[in-house]
């Protein structure tokens, strides 16, 4: 069936065309939509679209960055700046997925996809909305706990504070093909330290629930301590606390929980 | 529901379609200009298959809304021969038995042609992760690969 596509010169348009039709699919890269599209979605009748600069702008100099939602993991890949999320964005597809799925897009993939969203779980990002009621700044844990209901809204960009050091930020994906393939658990964690101690711990978590989610016992377990093994062993035994995994082609659930404790005291740990 | 005028640069000359609201590019190129070189796999962005380059970069054509393209340029492998020779990837994968079944074949040789345009002298692992959105499910990669890194070198017979 065909459907209408609209096209729109701001993201404000845009976003007022999303939000008064629940039929409507925001196009961003076309790694979800057209996907959808080919398989005969039928409750995608109208695509709406923004060629709005403003959408693919990356904002990488200061602290703190922005990324327009347009951008691509190809920029992100290209921009030396943003070498701390390198890894997440190469972690993403093949090269011609790189060059068009994009950060905005990656907030709504489905398990076992959105790996780049769980590194920017893991760095407390905020995700800029604008729906009919205007924009606003929404904390992306907010954001992934409603994300069945934010169909209607349109995703402007996503900003984060740049972690410390290369150190205070890492992060891992477990797939069975390599160099590309579905996550069966993918882990990022910011830790950072202030007086040898850990200061607002975060551990982020995809694959592990229906949406990427944050593992608070593993959190819990770091806060205000050093990271020496006692803590990292604390921490990845937590690791499953609050997961509810399911099963897939990749990995099943039980699987996915006895290997997530594993993989984040290798990632804390620093081991390859 | 109406067709949509779309014009854009199909290997190097100028074409003018009408599209159905929703149609992909793969539909656009193979169905409406009938370049059959670039192929329906998945559907999905998981093979590989329908691999086009849009202003050079490596894209996946069925993930790609055909009226987005407007004004660009789109090289597939039916434009990649140089007259009557084979583009040098092509002879490559000849002389390496780098295609079996073929169906991979035209996506594989999109995606080391946006590799070597980029960077003429890659080594083995960058060819590795050139191909890697590219499934092959007959040569086990290594020919494949091979070809690649033959065709990088110039070590192709005429």
């Amino acid at each position: 069936m065909a459907v209408t596509v609209k096209t729109f010169a701001s993201a404000s348009e845009a976003a007022g065309a999303l939000s008064s039709d629940r039929t409507a699919r925001y196009l961003g890269g076309g790694t979800l939509v057209m996907r959808a599209l080919n398989e005969g979605d039928v409750a995608i009748s109208t695509v709406v679209r923004a060629q709005d600069q403003a959408l693919t702008r990356i904002d990488a100099s200061g602290p703190r960055i922005t990324l327009g939602a347009g951008v691509t993991f190809a920029r992100i890949l290209a921009e030396r700046d943003l070498a701390f999320l390198h890894a997440p964005a190469r972690s993403i597809g093949g090269p011609a997925v790189r060059n068009m799925g994009t950060v905005g897009g990656n907030l709504f993939a489905p398990s076992p996809y959105g790996d780049f969203t769980v590194a920017l779980l893991a760095l407390d990002a905020t995700v800029a909305v604008a729906g009919g009621f205007g924009a606003r700044d929404i904390p992306i844990e907010e954001f992934l706990q409603a994300r069945e209901r934010q169909a209607g809204t349109l995703v402007l960009s996503v900003s984060c504070t740049r972690p410390a050091s290369s150190d205070a930020f890492r992060y891992r994906k477990i797939a069975r093909i390599k160099p590309k393939g579905g996550s069966v658990v993918t882990l990022a964690a910011h830790l950072p330290i202030s007086g040898g101690r850990i200061a607002g711990a975060r551990i982020a978590l995809g694959s592990m629930a229906p949406t990427q989610i944050r593992a608070r016992a593993a959190e819990r377990a770091l806060e205000g301590r050093s990271l020496d093994a006692a803590t990292i062993a604390a921490a990845a035994s937590a690791a499953t606390e609050g997961t509810s995994p399911s099963d897939n082609a990749l990995g099943s659930a039980w699987y996915r929980r006895e290997i997530v404790g594993v993989h984040l005291r290798r990632l804390l740990s620093g081991q390859e | 529901m109406s067709k949509i005028p779309l014009q854009f640069r199909h290997n190097g000359r100028d074409v003018a379609i009408f599209v159905d609201g929703g149609t992909n590019l793969l539909v656009a190129l193979r169905e409406l200009i009938g370049d059959m070189t670039p192929k329906f796999g998945c559907g999905q962005g998981g093979c590989g298959t329908c691999s086009v380059l849009i202003d050079g970069e490596l894209h996946l054509s069925c993930l790609t809304l055909a009226e987005t393209v407007a004004g660009r340029s789109i090289e597939t492998l039916d434009g990649m021969k140089q007259g009557p020779n084979l583009h040098p990837l092509q002879r490559a994968f000849a002389d390496h038995f780098a295609a079996q079944c073929g169906y991979c074949t035209p996506g594989m040789l999109m995606a080391a042609k946006a590799l070597l345009d980029r960077n003429p002298s890659p080594s083995r692992d960058e060819v590795i992760e050139a191909i890697s959105g590219n499934i092959c499910r007959c040569t086990g990669y290594e020919p494949i690969i091979n070809a690649i890194l033959a065709a990088a070198s110039g070590r192709v017979s005429a």
